[in-house]
C-alpha cells in the first residue's frame, strides 16, 4: 500500500490529523508496489497545466497523473487541481475555444443536433456527485503483477458533476426506431497513422436512464484541459473508460459498436470480482461496466508507527461502486473482527462517503489495519484479491501493516 | 439549421427557468509542449527511435520485470493494435535493450 518515501512517522491521535501535509514537500513517492519498481517523481505546479503540485507523474507524455492517497483524506470532493489524469493517445488539443467549439448530436436520430458551449449551458441543469475511477486504479498491486499503466490507489476522484442530462440531449435529437447503442467520440486522437480513435459506448437504454450526463463543469468549477475541458461524459457508477473526455460528437448507432475500444480493449472475466487464475486460458470476457465497492483508510499510511495502547482515530473513504454505501467496518486485527464504523454526510449515491473509526492497539508490536466496504445492494468486498491480465477491477478489502510502539 | 433552431427554443421551454446562471464558458490553453523523458544507456537508440513518437519513457520503466517473451508481446501490441511505426528491423533492439533494463532474466 500507499507509504511515503523515507519516512516513518509515530502516530498519535493528533499527529495523524496532520499527517498528510507532509507529503507534500517531498519530490517522489513510494507506491508501495509487489516486486518493488514503484518510485515516481511527484509534479511541479504548472507543469501539467491547471493541475497542481504533488501528483504522481506516472507519465508525462500522453499525461498519467495519480492523485496522491492523502488528497483523499481532505474531503470526499477532489479538488479539480489534484484531480487524477489519464490519456491513451498524446494528441490532445493545448486548446479549446470556447466559442467555436460545438457538441455534435447525430446518426440514427431525427435531426442533427450541433450545441455550442452557450446552447448547452442554457438546458436544464442536472447535477450528481460521482466517483471517476480507472478500471487498472490498483493495477500496481496485482499479484503476480500485470503490465499497464502501474497505478498505485489514486487512479480515482470524487466530484460534483454539473451538465445536461444525455437523455435530454437524445429526446431533442429524436432517437429513432431500431437505435441500439450511442458512441461518444472526443477531441483527442491517435498518435499513429492508423491507430484506433478512442470512442466508447453504452446500450441506448443506458444512455438514457436519466443519470448518465454530459457535464461542463465539476466541483463548480469548469473543467480542467486534462479532464476533458469542455465537456465530459459522466457514467455513474460506472469505470471511467466510458467517461469519454474533450466529448465533442455523440452518434446514435442502430447496431452493435465494433471499434476497436469497445469489441477488443477494456474486457474483463465474466465471472465475479472479474477474477480468474494466471494459468487460465479461453476464459470468456464482456466489457467492463460497473464498479464494486472500495474504501480506503487515507490518514495513517502502511508502516506507520503508532502508540500503543493510546487511542488513535482512522479515517478514511469507501464508496458503494454503482450504488451507496450501507456500512464500513474497521479491523485493527487483520480481519479477524471487526466494528462498524461511522459514516460521514451522504453526498451522493455515487459518490465517496467518509467514515471514522476510534481504535486502540492493544501492544507493541506488528499490526495489520484493514476497512470494508458494503454496499446497498449488499454487496461487500472480498478477503482475497482478484487476478486477471489487464489488472482491471481490484476491490479487495486492503491491508495496512503498522507497527505499535 | 432553422429546424435546429426552432427545436432548441421548444427544448428552451421545457427547460424552462433552467438555471441561465451559467457562467460564460472561457476558452483554456496550456502547454503540452513536454516531451517527457527518453530512454537513455546503452542500446536505447532504437527503442527512441521507433516509440516515442506516441509516448515518453516513464510508464514503460514503471513496468515489473517481464520475461523477454512478455516484451516482445508488448512490441507486437503497439504495432498490431496501435499501428505504431515501427521499424521491422529494430524490434530485436527494442526487445533486447526492455529486457535489460526491465527484464526479469527469462
Amino acid at each position: 500500500m500507499y507509504s511515503l518515501n523515507r519516512r516513518r512517522f509515530l502516530l498519535t491521535a493528533s499527529a495523524a490529523a496532520t499527517l498528510p501535509k507532509l507529503a507534500r514537500a517531498q519530490s517522489s513517492i513510494d507506491l508501495g508496489l509487489p516486486g518493488g519498481n514503484g518510485v515516481h517523481t511527484l509534479t511541479k505546479a504548472g507543469e501539467f497545466g491547471q493541475k497542481s503540485e504533488g501528483l504522481i507523474l506516472q507519465r508525462t507524455r500522453a499525461p498519467l497523473l495519480e492523485t496522491p492517497m492523502s488528497v483523499f483524506d481532505e474531503g470526499v470532493f477532489t479538488p479539480n487541481d489534484k484531480f487524477y489524469v489519464r490519456w491513451h493517445w498524446a494528441d490532445i488539443p493545448d486548446s479549446v475555444d470556447a466559442e467555436a467549439f460545438r457538441l455534435t448530436v447525430r446518426g440514427h436520430t431525427g435531426k442533427t443536433l450541433s450545441l455550442s458551449l452557450r446552447e448547452l449551458m442554457a438546458l436544464p441543469r442536472f447535477e450528481i456527485a460521482a466517483v471517476n475511477q480507472c478500471s487498472g486504479n490498483s493495477r500496481g498491486f496485482f499479484a503476480p503483477r500485470v503490465p499497464g499503466g502501474e497505478w498505485g490507489n489514486g487512479a480515482m476522484g470524487n466530484a460534483r458533476w454539473t451538465g445536461v442530462r444525455l437523455k435530454d440531449l437524445l429526446d431533442h435529437a429524436g432517437v429513432k426506431p431500431g437505435a441500439r447503442q450511442v458512441r461518444f467520440n472526443g477531441l483527442d486522437q491517435p498518435t499513429s497513422p492508423d491507430g484506433p480513435d478512442f470512442m466508447k459506448s453504452l446500450t441506448i437504454d443506458h444512455a438514457r436512464d436519466g443519470e448518465v450526463m454530459v457535464a461542463y463543469a465539476m466541483n463548480g468549477r469548469p473543467l480542467p484541459l486534462l479532464n476533458g475541458f469542455p465537456l465530459r461524459l459522466v457514467v455513474p457508477g460506472w469505470y471511467a473508460t466510458y467517461w469519454v473526455k474533450m466529448l465533442n460528437d455523440i452518434e446514435v448507432l442502430d447496431k452493435e459498436d465494433e471499434n476497436f475500444w469497445m469489441k477488443t480493449a477494456y474486457k474483463i472475466p465474466d465471472r465475479s470480482f472479474a477474477t480468474m487464475r494466471p494459468d487460465e486460458k479461453d476464459v470468456p470476457v464482456v466489457p467492463i461496466s460497473r464498479m464494486l465497492p472500495r474504501s480506503f483508510i487515507t490518514n495513517i499510511p502502511a508502516q506507520s508507527r503508532i502508540a500503543a495502547t493510546a487511542p488513535v482515530k482512522a479515517r478514511g473513504i469507501a464508496f458503494g461502486g454503482d450504488s451507496g454505501v450501507k456500512e464500513v467496518d474497521f479491523s485493527t486485527d487483520d480481519g479477524k473482527s471487526w466494528q462498524t464504523a461511522k459514516l460521514g454526510k451522504d453526498e451522493g449515491t455515487y459518490g465517496f462517503r467518509r467514515w471514522e473509526a476510534d481504535f486502540t492497539l492493544p501492544g507493541p508490536g506488528a499490526h495489520t489495519l484493514k476497512v470494508r466496504c458494503t454496499n446497498t445492494r449488499g454487496e461487500t468486498q472480498p478477503d482475497q484479491p482478484n487476478w486477471n491480465p489487464s489488472g482491471y477491477m481490484r476491490s479487495v478489502i486492503e491491508a495496512t501493516p503498522v507497527e505499535a510502539v | 439549421m432553422k429546424k435546429l433552431a426552432f427545436s432548441l427554443t421548444a427544448l428552451l421551454a421545457f427547460g424552462s427557468i433552467a438555471a441561465l446562471a451559467a457562467e460564460a464558458p472561457k476558452s483554456v490553453k496550456i502547454d503540452l509542449s513536454n516531451p517527457g523523458p527518453y530512454f537513455t544507456g546503452d542500446g536505447s537508440d532504437a527503442i527512441n527511435a521507433n516509440c516515442t513518437a506516441c509516448h515518453s519513457a516513464e510508464m514503460v520503466l514503471a513496468q515489473p520485470a517481464l520475461s523477454r517473451a512478455a516484451w516482445q508481446a508488448e512490441v507486437g501490441k503497439m504495432m498490431k493494435v496501435y499501428k505504431a511505426s515501427v521499424d521491422e528491423q529494430d524490434i530485436p533492439a527494442i526487445v533486447e535493450y526492455l529486457s535489460k533494463v526491465r527484464g526479469n532474466g527469462s
